[in-house]
């Protein structure tokens, strides 16, 4: 149990610490770097919890898969930091009151009096037979089978959403056509011969051009 | 595990709604452009045997489907059946407008029936998930729709305040419900119900929980401090989605509080009672006051919805059984009237204009002197003038108030109903005694929304010569 309790403690300060450096980086790059050290940290609380798949599922498609697409986008966007900012100095007193009335309120309330370990016994260990995947796979399709199917209707309605708010078809949009691409004959479509007139003759051009500019100036 | 079907029947309407959702969406795929009134078609046929399947389900005793987290019980068939016949509405005036401005598209029915079919699950819902799934459906369609005009930069602006606002507000309603939850162990109604029942009241977690919750309902409501929102989304979106907007998600959310303070923390109606309470005064309050300042008739009528909401508080902090029924009948009705309000706006509306300017309304009567008769009798009926029914469902929600011995909270809410009389009747006062405008042309409208709105506008009179029946609806689902 101590050692347990070690990492508990250790996860948990990493995973506090994170979050605070999320809200408080200047470069949103570093904060989203930060966020990605807290979802690691809460995984590694998850796994203490014995919800391994939990943890792993955590780490895989939250760390794995949104927080890298959100690093993309950020460097994609051009975010300028100063309007960002501008606010920050003027409204820091007045939100600085309200965060710690509001922390203090609620540690009052999720203090141990009412979330202590007395009020919540341990659990007794799941068996080492006990299939995380089985049970969580079970719990989805069964008795929140009505929930499930709502959350899938709710991701087909973020890509209704996505699909007409940003798909414009612009007329000048330069794209390769891959099918055309492959019907590419050798001759006539890769070669194409023109005729150039030699550089030669372009030299001989140029400095006619010049003797009669500078004749013209002279007579004038 | 066995999977009984008979699951499926009380939630035939939500699957009618989901399946004409889908087949919109396939059918939008292929269709000629010439032919997109195909889909509003399908969106109305859809919403017609959603109805019909509302009815045919509908009836008999409470039943728990879905391991509970579903409930179909008269609450839920009334609620639905109010949700469909105002959508129903909404889709017939919002073709027009749409269709003018080039936006009749697949999105909008299938955002619409989204919606739709998020309000259907909240009113139905038994668990916290469920809820909460059923309003985020609701809401992410409602945001993406209020920004659909993609070229309006007040559109956009509108959408991100209602998000950023709306996210706000989910998150307090979810730390609540995990404050309820750790508190009492479950996220199913009932059994929330049962551990408030043996723990009693002294566990402080739960009074925490039900203030984030409230805040959160009040947000979805628009009540004041809660409103911000309101009036910019009201003004910003275009005007079949404020339609949309302004009318049947208040069944629904009357559905959520109904749900989330009675059935869920019913135990507890002492210390939210003095909530809802601070929440009314300050809407009718505000609500009727700031409205009297405004020249943009979408922003009066966001004003006007606040105050309305005061009125649904007042009926929910009641806490009886002929409170919820008053505060059901005024929301039932009250759908009505707001769409009846924007259904006018739209038909005022033409290619290249908006009716947007309390001025656009004036001398509507020598323009089309039906039409004006019904926005009047909306108004009327808004400002709570007998025989309308917006005065039976003032006059029940007072009694219900008087009842429990807030003589004053009902002489407040009076005063200042009386003061918001103010703003209606100016609005009837442009219909009938101002001059149009020298340039404005001939309202233009077809057959079907004529016939919509002459029917929503003399329901509205109808119910309020007769509201015996929508009454005793209402009481008998709270058993007064």
């Amino acid at each position: 149990m101590g050692f347990e309790k070690f990492l508990f403690y250790v996860f948990a300060a990493i995973t506090v610490l994170a979050a605070g450096m999320v809200v408080t980086r200047r470069n949103p790059v570093h904060a989203v770097l930060y966020l990605v050290l807290a979802f690691f940290s809460s995984a590694a609380l998850w796994l203490l919890l014995e919800a391994e798949f939990l943890g792993l599922v955590l780490v895989l498609v939250y760390v794995g898969a949104v927080m890298v697409l959100f690093l993309f986008v950020l460097m994609m966007l051009d975010i300028d930091l100063a309007t960002l900012r501008a606010g920050f100095i003027r409204y820091l007193p007045l939100g600085v009151v309200i965060a710690v009335v509001m922390a203090v309120q609620i540690l009052l309330v999720v203090g141990p009096g009412n979330f202590g370990a007395e009020q919540f016994p341990t659990p007794a260990a799941a068996a080492a037979d006990v299939s995380n995947i089985e049970e969580v796979g079970l719990l989805l399709y069964t008795d929140y089978v009505y929930p499930f199917e709502l959350a899938a209707v709710i991701l087909l309605v973020g890509i209704i959403a996505a699909i007409r708010l940003t798909l414009r078809r612009r007329p000048g949009t330069k794209y390769l056509d891959p099918t055309q691409q492959i019907q590419v004959r050798k001759g006539p479509d890769r070669v194409r011969l023109v005729s150039q007139v030699s550089t030669a003759g372009l030299r001989e051009e140029q400095g006619a051009r010049d003797v009669a500019q500078s004749q013209e100036d002279g007579s004038a | 595990m066995h999977f009984d079907a008979a699951n499926l029947l009380p939630i035939l309407p939500e699957i009618a709604v989901l399946l004409t959702a889908a087949i919109v969406l396939v059918v939008d795929l292929y269709i000629d452009e010439r032919h997109r009134e195909v889909i509003h078609g399908l969106t109305l046929i859809g919403l017609v045997v959603a109805i019909a399947l509302t009815g045919v389900v509908g009836g008999g005793a409470t039943e728990l489907v879905f391991a509970g987290n579903v409930v179909r019980d008269p609450l839920a068939d009334l609620l639905k059946g109010a949700i469909l016949v105002v959508s129903l509405l909404v889709f017939i005036y919002a073709r027009p407008w749409l269709r003018d401005r080039g936006m009749l598209v697949g999105e909008f029915y299938m955002l619409g029936l989204f919606s739709i079919l998020g309000m259907l699950v909240m009113v139905a819902a038994n668990s916290f998930v469920t809820v909460y799934l059923g309003l985020e459906l609701l809401a992410l369609s409602l945001y993406a729709l209020v920004a659909f005009d993609r070229d309006s930069s007040r559109g956009a602006e509108a959408a991100m305040k209602y998000f950023v606002l709306g996210a706000l507000g989910s998150g307090m309603l979810l730390y609540g419900i995990s404050m309820v939850y750790g508190a009492t162990g479950s996220v199913e109604f009932g059994a929330v119900a049962e551990a408030l029942a043996t723990q009693g009241m002294e566990n402080k977690v739960l009074v925490f929980g039900l203030v984030f919750m409230v805040i959160g309902i009040g947000f979805k409501f628009g009540a004041v401090p809660f409103h911000m929102w309101l009036p910019d989304v009201y003004e910003g979106a275009p005007t079949p989605v404020v339609l949309l907007l302004g009318s049947a998600p208040k069944i629904a959310a009357f559905g959520l509080a109904i749900r989330l303070l009675v059935d869920g923390l019913g135990s507890l109606q002492a210390d939210w009672q003095g909530m809802l309470l601070i929440l009314a005064v300050l809407s009718i309050g505000l609500g009727n006051v700031v409205a009297i300042a405004q020249r943009n008739i979408k922003r009066m009528l966001a004003y006007s919805t606040i105050s309305h909401v005061g009125f649904i508080f007042l009926g929910l902090l009641a806490g009886t059984e002929q409170g919820y029924a008053a505060a059901m009948f005024y929301t039932i009705t009250y759908a009505v009237m707001a769409t009846g309000a924007f259904g006018i706006l739209i038909i005022l509306s033409r290619k290249g204009f908006d009716a947007e300017r309390i001025e656009d309304l004036k001398g509507l009567n020598e323009r089309d002197s039906w039409y004006a008769a019904m926005m009047a009798l909306v108004m009327f009926s808004m400002a709570g003038v007998p025989p309308l029914v917006g005065f039976m469902g003032k006059l029940l929600v007072l009694e219900a108030v008087v009842r429990i011995g807030f003589v004053w909270l009902a002489v407040v809410a009076v005063i200042f109903s009386i003061i918001g009389a103010f703003y209606y009747l100016r609005v009837v006062r442009y219909i009938y005694f101002d001059k149009p405008e020298e340039d404005a042309p001939a309202l233009a409208s077809s057959g079907g929304v004529r016939v919509a709105m002459s029917l929503n506008g003399l329901a509205l009179l109808a119910l309020g010569v007769f509201p015996a029946t929508l009454l005793a609806l209402c009481q008998s689902v709270f058993g007064a």
